[in-house]
């Protein structure tokens, strides 16, 4: 099992109120993925969940037992944290039978469930080196194998990837989410990276200033997010934004149009010069000056041949077109 | 790194620093020195001390005058038994004060080093009578904990430090795992600080080991360490140098051989931190 119930959630460190109170259900199997700027208390959360921190108020629920005050240890969850953390005095296979050693297991029952971690996560070669000898992706992963021994109720990864480099970093993406597939087990996955976010989740929790902007599905947020800050954080490059007379005829006091729904068009539209090309091959980016609206982000796909200094017509896709009340609030 | 130096400003620095390295250790050597001359030879003038025969007389005297093995033994007992009560009460203060600072933390830190700052005979009287009246004067177990106490600043003062490297990830990694306080701070904290601790454990071993003052007061005779022995032979009955410089010997060159097998340790224990 591994279901997770936060009702009013509250923290505050002295005087800051860090957690205002939320509320979230998170359901056995779930891949959860907590997203948000910096500062948005996503590491908070988890860590008010872990049992790192203590909850100012609120209840938490892990499997129908209340486990507000319960220590870290007691509450069946396992984290992989962000600098790995590992035991650096004790080996591949002590750090992977940690967690078993301290549960008391037979020695027998330990060594079995590590050689069968070490085996999903293809560490069987490296059990007898210390976390210093091994890669950051081995570190990564030898991280990965103390938590899932445990058979842990629920997983919980603090930016797990951010230490590592760009392919790697797509190379553990994947194997996380294989991983979950596998184990079907409940993860919750904090990132302030959308890509992970949109990638790994089946649901995302956007949060900003320690509340729930949304909760969906990737694509649920991509298309019909909330409000002006999901529409803003979710999908890359950011989408744009126009308020003034254009919004209002589409009577809203902002309208938002993401850079994919912008097409170059012969006559009619806004017009607009290039001030920034970024030529990535499959897709062209650019930054577009409107005398009218100001600076817009447009994404192309393929190559057009298009540079700074030229000059081109832009028209938005009709169904595409976000609009947002003055409290920022989405209108469709 | 890469920062020019001229052949001369090196030989500069060379000769420099062995000056001084050799200043430092003149009085060591001098002491060596004068324990293998006769007691009229010692306090000659330097060139006539050295061209002095060489005799161990000073030694033997001092060995039949007085019993070195007891004096070494409690030395040993005070020094060690001291640096170990130490660590037993000092490994969960810092671990407290490096892993769970409350607002006080750093008052708390300061008000402990600035015990340091006290002259020690401000406190002699309440001492002494405390010693007395607990029948604790010159036996092992009462200079013992006066050792202890005495050093405790410092040796909660460096494992502060140590434990303040140690990420506190880790130790929440262990926390997660499952291991209580206890188990925390056996098989996660210490095991990383071992090179901390052990440095810790080296210095407070030498100072109590050096320690004169709080010896000589509260001791006579059965608890009396090696300091005690020495001060011995500064005696009403007159200077006896050589005698003095002997038995001298005798008392820091364990310390001192300690010390040189350890110096590795001792100087990455001390400039632990310094350099990530």
């Amino acid at each position: 099992m591994g279901q997770i119930t936060l009702n009013k959630v509250r923290k505050a460190f002295g005087e800051a109120e860090v957690i205002p109170g939320i509320d979230l259900q998170i359901n056995h199997g779930e891949f959860v993925v907590f997203v948000g700027p910096s500062g948005c208390g996503k590491s908070t959360l988890l860590r008010l969940i872990a049992g790192l921190e203590d909850i100012s108020s609120g209840q938490i629920v892990i499997d129908g037992k209340e486990a507000s005050n319960a220590p870290p240890g007691e509450r069946g969850l396992a984290m992989v944290f962000q600098s790995y953390a590992l035991y650096p005095h004790m080996s591949v296979r002590k750090n992977i039978a940690f967690p078993l050693k301290m549960a008391g297991m037979p020695p027998a029952e330990q060594d079995r469930r590590v050689e069968d971690a070490a085996r999903i996560l293809n560490l069987s070669n490296y059990l007898d080196r210390r976390p210093g000898q091994l890669s950051g992706g081995q570190r990564q992963r030898v991280a990965i194998g103390r938590a899932i021994v445990r058979e842990p109720a629920a997983f919980l990864f603090d930016e797990p990837l951010s230490n590592l480099d760009a392919a790697l970093r797509v190379t553990m993406r994947h194997e996380i989410t294989e991983l979950h597939q596998k184990l079907k087990t409940t993860m919750i996955y904090v990132t302030h990276d959308q890509v992970e976010a949109m990638t790994m989740a089946d649901k995302i929790v956007v949060l900003h200033a320690g509340r729930i902007e949304q909760v969906g599905s990737p694509l649920e947020l991509y298309n019909a997010p909330a409000n002006i800050f999901v529409a803003g954080f979710i999908g890359s490059p950011r989408m744009n934004f126009i308020t003034g007379p254009e919004a209002a005829k589409h009577g809203a006091h902002t309208i938002g149009i993401r850079p994919e729904h912008l097409e170059i068009a012969a006559e009619g539209g806004w017009q607009g010069r290039v001030h920034l090309a970024e030529h990535l091959g499959s897709d062209t980016f650019l930054k577009v000056d409107s005398p009218e609206l100001g600076e817009l982000t447009v994404r192309v796909s393929g190559e057009r041949g298009l540079n700074p200094g030229d000059t081109l017509r832009l028209t938005p896709r009709p169904d595409r077109i976000y609009r947002f009340s003055e409290d920022g609030r989405s209108m469709t | 790194m890469a920062r020019k130096t001229s052949p001369t400003q090196r030989a500069v620095v060379t000769v420099a620093a062995w000056s001084i390295g050799f200043l430092i250790f003149l009085p060591i050597l001098w002491t060596v020195i004068l324990s293998f001359k006769s007691e009229t030879d010692a306090i000659r003038t330097p060139l006539q001390v050295l061209s002095a025969p060489w005799t161990t007389a000073s030694y033997a005297e001092v060995q039949a005058r007085s019993n070195y093995g007891a004096h070494f033994m409690n030395s040993v007992i005070i020094s060690v038994g001291s640096t170990v009560l130490a660590l037993i009460v000092a490994i969960p203060a810092a671990w407290a004060m490096a892993f769970q600072p409350g607002r006080r933390t750093k008052d708390l830190l300061m008000w402990m080093l600035s015990t340091k700052m006290m002259p020690a005979v401000g406190v002699l009287i309440p001492i002494y009578l405390m010693f007395r009246d607990f029948g604790l004067l010159d036996t092992r177990i009462g200079l013992t904990v006066v050792m202890t106490l005495i050093n405790l600043p410092i040796v909660v003062w460096m494992l502060y430090t140590y434990f303040r490297e140690i990420p506190s990830e880790i130790l929440e990694a262990a926390r997660m795992d499952g291991a209580s306080l206890g188990k925390e701070i056996l098989y996660v904290l210490t095991p990383m600080a071992v090179p901390g601790i052990a440095s810790t454990l080296l210095l407070n071993v030498i100072l109590a080991w050096n320690e004169a003052f709080w010896t000589l007061q509260l001791t006579t005779s059965k608890a009396a360490p090696l300091t005690a022995f020495i001060a011995s032979y500064s005696s009403p009955e007159g200077l006896f140098y050589a005698k003095l410089s002997a038995a001298s010997t005798m008392a820091i060159a364990p310390i001192l051989i300690l010390g040189w097998f350890s110096q590795k340790q001792l100087v990455r224990g001390l400039t632990f931190g310094a350099v990530k």
